[in-house]
């Protein structure tokens, strides 16, 4: 199952994003430990920016977002592609958040 | 002779301008007011009379027939604005994000997408006196798309005759849809850093869209060197300028205007037309 995390940089070392629609990158790994870095196009977008970061994730295949907070528009369309969202936040890694995801300690957002 | 009342920073007196202008006018020829601030619109407290038609204001969304759609994602990866998004089921449309740019109609290979009108708004025209008729915009609440009720508002207006449009603070896509097509434009500004600040983005736009454009100096304190260096850098005349006076603002809060109880006044703003008109004349 593919992952979505936000982050500031590429990879698992990069600081962990809570913004969703405008995370400078988004970072994908899946259950063969497969591993990709996408920048985000909408970073600079001047609206509708949380759905379309939605469909582009959805569109790379991704089941599980792992993100800090979400607008209803970004929410809504992560919904209708029966995205799970969980959320974090703070000052640490992609792959400390991955850590907590793993481990079952963060929280559902929807 | 369209002419737009733009200010950049809000509260400094467009309506005031506008709603003056209109009155003084209106006593020697056909005036048409347009409030083009359809998410806040204020002319109608300053002219309540007369019977009020309505009209509503439609904008095209998409509709997706489930049986033709084969889920392909085009229309969702086609558009801007994040206004559908391809869910399991097929595309989910947020109208309230939808430009009705009808590109996704045009993409869909399965020719599933048609169209129908959803009411994001209404335009009200009434004639409150014998000289003036007054066209409102109004947006729902909860709607984000005020250009379309803007543009409906301008097109109800007779182009012929003279007409007043009183646009929105700030210089975004409002803004610019009011000063299409306009002829001259009145920059309202006050002597203020903060006026300062928001006329310089507004002499921008009508800079760029080259439209011919004067300043009134509303809320004077009689020092207004701030404001005038600006204008004399970019050649704004400053056309008006309105004192800072306890008198004027008791008239405004009443909902009254200071040109309707004061003839010195009313041709104070039939002074600040014709110099608009030079405006224009000066760029043919």
């Amino acid at each position: 199952m593919k992952i979505c995390v936000t982050g500031q940089g590429e990879g698992l070392q990069s600081r962990f994003e809570e913004r969703f629609g405008r995370a400078p990158f988004f970072t994908f790994v899946d259950d063969e430990n497969g591993l990709e870095s996408l920048a985000n196009p909408y970073t600079d977008g001047s609206g509708g920016v949380g759905p379309r970061a939605a469909q582009l994730i959805m569109d790379h295949g991704a089941k599980v977002l792992i993100t800090g907070r979400l607008g209803d528009n970004a929410a809504n369309a992560l919904r209708s592609g029966g995205m799970k969202v969980y959320t974090s936040g703070g000052d640490q890694s992609v792959a400390a958040v991955l850590d907590e995801y793993r481990a079952g300690r963060l929280q559902p957002l929807q | 002779m369209r002419i737009a009342i733009l200010s950049g920073k809000g509260g400094t007196g467009k309506s005031t301008v506008a709603a003056n202008l209109a009155f003084s006018l209106s006593q020697t020829m056909e005036v048409t007011a347009v409030d083009c601030d359809v998410e806040e619109p204020n002319l109608h407290i300053f002219f309540p009379d007369g019977d009020v038609a309505e009209e509503e204001v439609l904008t095209l969304v998409p509709i997706v027939d489930p049986d033709l759609c084969n889920l392909c994602g085009e229309c969702s990866r086609f558009c801007r604005y994040g206004a559908l998004v391809m869910g399991l089921n097929g595309p989910n449309l947020n109208p309230q994000m939808c430009h009705s740019c009808r590109g996704c109609r045009l993409v869909c290979p399965q020719d599933a997408i048609t169209e129908k009108g959803r009411g994001i708004g209404k335009v009200s025209i009434s004639h409150p006196l014998s000289g003036l008729t007054l066209i409102t915009g109004t947006l729902n609440e909860g709607e984000v798309m005020a250009p379309p009720v803007i543009k409906k508002a301008k097109e109800i207006s007779n182009s012929g005759q003279l007409t007043i449009l009183d646009s929105s603070p700030g210089i975004a896509c409002p803004v610019i849809e009011t000063l299409q097509d306009a002829d001259a434009a009145i920059l309202v500004t006050e002597s203020t850093p903060f006026g300062l600040h928001d006329l310089e983005l507004a002499a921008e736009v009508v800079k760029d869209m080259g439209i011919p454009s004067g300043v009134v100096i509303n809320r004077s304190d009689g020092r207004d060197q701030l404001i005038g260096t600006f204008c004399k850098e970019k050649s704004l005349p400053v056309i008006m300028t309105i004192p800072f006076d306890r008198k004027i603002a008791q008239v405004q809060n009443r909902g009254d205007l200071i040109s309707r109880l004061d003839p010195s006044w009313s041709e104070k703003f039939q002074e600040l037309y014709r110099k608009t008109s030079d405006l224009k004349e000066a760029v043919q």
